[in-house]
């Protein structure tokens, strides 16, 4: 792993694709009817290869915006790129799913019925760009370079929820996508669990690299792993205050108790608490 | 499976508890039908009925009687046919309700009028509506697993979760992919918790409605375990009427035992559980 970490010292960030724009998008579900304002005149830039964490209470529309991305939902107004193409905007208000942009569930999405090898080569396997000797190469290599050896020919259930999340990321990576969507997918994790997720997946991030929009609710995460740290209004949401964590990468645990750590934390929390706040207020419920 | 292993199975604690709750309820049934005899009086209900003792003598007899394994026989056959039937037309058609909106909705209103209706409701019209009365059985066992069957694949390819196909979409998955590697494995425990289900309704209808037909095609003492049951009340043999019930109890049991091994081999993702 050193050798990566000196790579990436050296050489910096060298991902050239999922740049994503968020252009004025607004989400309104069901506008003839009970009009749920989601997501409104939100604009945010995302560069290629950097981990942009959004945080905000729960309600806000965090999801709303991760599922307009991915394209599991239309948009009302507005548009996103990707790398400078349309996904979603004026004439196309859904994008079209597609291998470049995996998400990575709240709870996990992994196909129960599948052993943790075949999960990790589905997404090579419905798109058939390779053979299937090549695709089983690959699914081993990348779980091996996980961590998950010995864990191939397991089902999911059987697995810890941890090594769970991991095997999820791997079928991701698999996708060679240009962009990964967290859902935030440690909340059910126990915080020593997401300690030893958070390094796993910044090791995977240093050796993939891939644009990541990774939703959570704790800052402390989203301070350690994120580039770019946006914190959401309460519903609708909206980019509230826009922060560059100049604490460089890579990065592992002593981070957090480093000055400039503890710094950040504070000018932060004090906007999520008064969010968080309003949407407790406003009895907000999670979508 | 190593010796080692049978052994242990053989006499774990839990086979030691099913031996000996069945001993006990054997001594305490001897007993009661036997109160005339040391208690000099007839111990309601239970003293009327024959001892396991004289049970267990007739039925040494009846186990060289091949009308006795006739009563099997046909018994299986038509819990088989039934059932069969059931599962090959309710497993495609309940699908089918649950991927396509339209004949969901042209088919669910009198699938839910037919439902309710208990298969023994069927029997007249079973009988018009069908050549031979060995038919119109196997029609109305059918029916007995058919809905059940069909409302287990439906409720079951319906509650998969909206994530499978999100995640699966995304990966480049064709709507027929999805289908067959995403609706069809999600929906298997559904279906063997519905054949499951079903499996006992049948047997609960083949058996009333061999006493209610007086046993279909073959008559006499071949007409499947239930009319074994009615023969020999009106024959009055208790012996034999008890001796019924408990076979239909153990081809009931071996048959859900059949499913669960099969059932276990299509969902192996749950065996750890
Ligand atoms: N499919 C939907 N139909 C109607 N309202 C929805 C739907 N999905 C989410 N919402 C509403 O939109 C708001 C934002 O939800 P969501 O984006 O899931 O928030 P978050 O992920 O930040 O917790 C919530 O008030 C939720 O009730
Ligand atoms: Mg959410």
């Amino acid at each position: 792993m050193s050798a990566v970490l000196e790579k990436v010292r050296t050489q910096g960030n060298e991902a050239r694709y999922g740049a994503i724009r968020i252009d004025d998008v607004v989400k309104i579900y069901d506008p003839e009817g009970a009009a749920v304002m989601a997501v409104d005149h939100c604009t945010l830039d995302i560069k290629a290869g950097e981990i942009c964490m959004i945080v905000g209470p729960s309600g806000c529309g965090k999801t709303s915006l991760l599922n307009a991305i991915a394209g599991f939902h239309d948009i009302t107004s507005g548009a996103i790129y990707m790398d400078g193409e349309m996904l979603c905007g004026p004439g196309k208000p859904k994008a079209d799913p597609g291998a470049d942009r995996i998400v990575v569930f709240q709870n996990g999405a992994l196909f129960p019925w599948k052993t943790n090898l075949e999960n990790v080569a589905f997404g090579p396997m419905m798109q058939g760009k390779l053979s299937k000797k090549e695709i089983i190469e690959k699914a081993r290599s990348m779980m091996a370079d996980a961590g998950l050896s010995g864990t191939e020919h397991n089902y999911p259930g059987e697995v810890s929820s941890g090594l769970r999340r991991r095997v999820e990321i791997v079928r991701a990576l698999m996708n060679d996508p240009k962009v990964l969507l967290f859902d935030e997918p440690y909340r059910a994790l126990d915080s020593l669990t997401r300690s030893v997720m958070h390094e796993s997946l910044l090791d995977i991030y240093y050796k993939n690299k891939v644009t990541i929009f990774f939703i959570t609710h704790d800052l402390e995460e989203a301070i350690f792993l994120g580039h770019k740290l946006v914190i959401m209004t309460t519903r609708p949401c909206r980019p509230k205050k826009v922060l560059e964590v100049d604490i460089p990468h890579p990065r592992d645990y002593s981070v957090l108790t480093s000055p400039r750590f503890r710094e950040l934390l504070e000018e932060t929390a004090s906007v999520v608490h008064e969010e968080a706040r309003k949407s407790f207020a406003s009895g907000e419920k999670e979508g | 499976m190593n010796m080692k292993k049978i052994r242990r199975s053989l006499f774990s604690r839990t086979t030691l508890r099913a031996i000996v709750s069945i001993t006990v309820f054997l001594i305490l049934w001897e007993a009661g039908s036997r109160s005339k005899e040391w208690a000099g009086f007839t111990m309601p209900w239970i003293g009327l009925v024959p001892p396991p003792t004289s049970v267990l003598s007739v039925w040494w007899d009846l186990l060289g009687d091949t009308g006795y394994w006739q009563s099997w026989y046909l018994s299986l056959m038509r819990v088989l046919s039934g059932f069969v039937a059931a599962m090959v037309i309710g497993i495609p058609l309940g699908l089918l309700m649950a991927v396509s909106r339209t004949f969901n909705s042209i088919t669910f209103p009198s699938f839910e009028i037919l439902r309710p209706i208990p298969p023994l409701a069927w029997v007249p019209v079973a009988i018009i509506f069908w050549p031979t009365e060995e038919l119109s059985i196997a029609f109305v066992t059918f029916l007995g697993a058919f809905f059940t069957v069909v409302i287990n694949v439906l409720g079951g390819a319906r509650s998969i979760d909206m994530r499978f196909y999100q995640s699966a979409q995304a990966m480049g998955s064709s709507q027929w992919d999805i289908f067959r590697r995403i609706v069809l494995p999600a929906t298997v425990p559904s279906i063997v918790v519905g054949s499951s289900v079903g499996m006992g309704i049948t047997w609960n209808v083949v058996v009333a409605a061999e006493m209610i037909s007086g046993g279909g095609g073959g008559g006499g003492s071949g007409g499947g375990l239930g009319f074994f049951i009615w023969n020999s009340y009106v024959g009055g043999s208790y012996e034999q009427i008890v001796i019924g019930m408990i076979s239909i109890g153990i081809a009931g049991y071996a048959c859900s035992e059949l499913l669960r091994g099969i059932g276990g081999f299509f969902t192996p993702w749950l065996r750890t559980r």
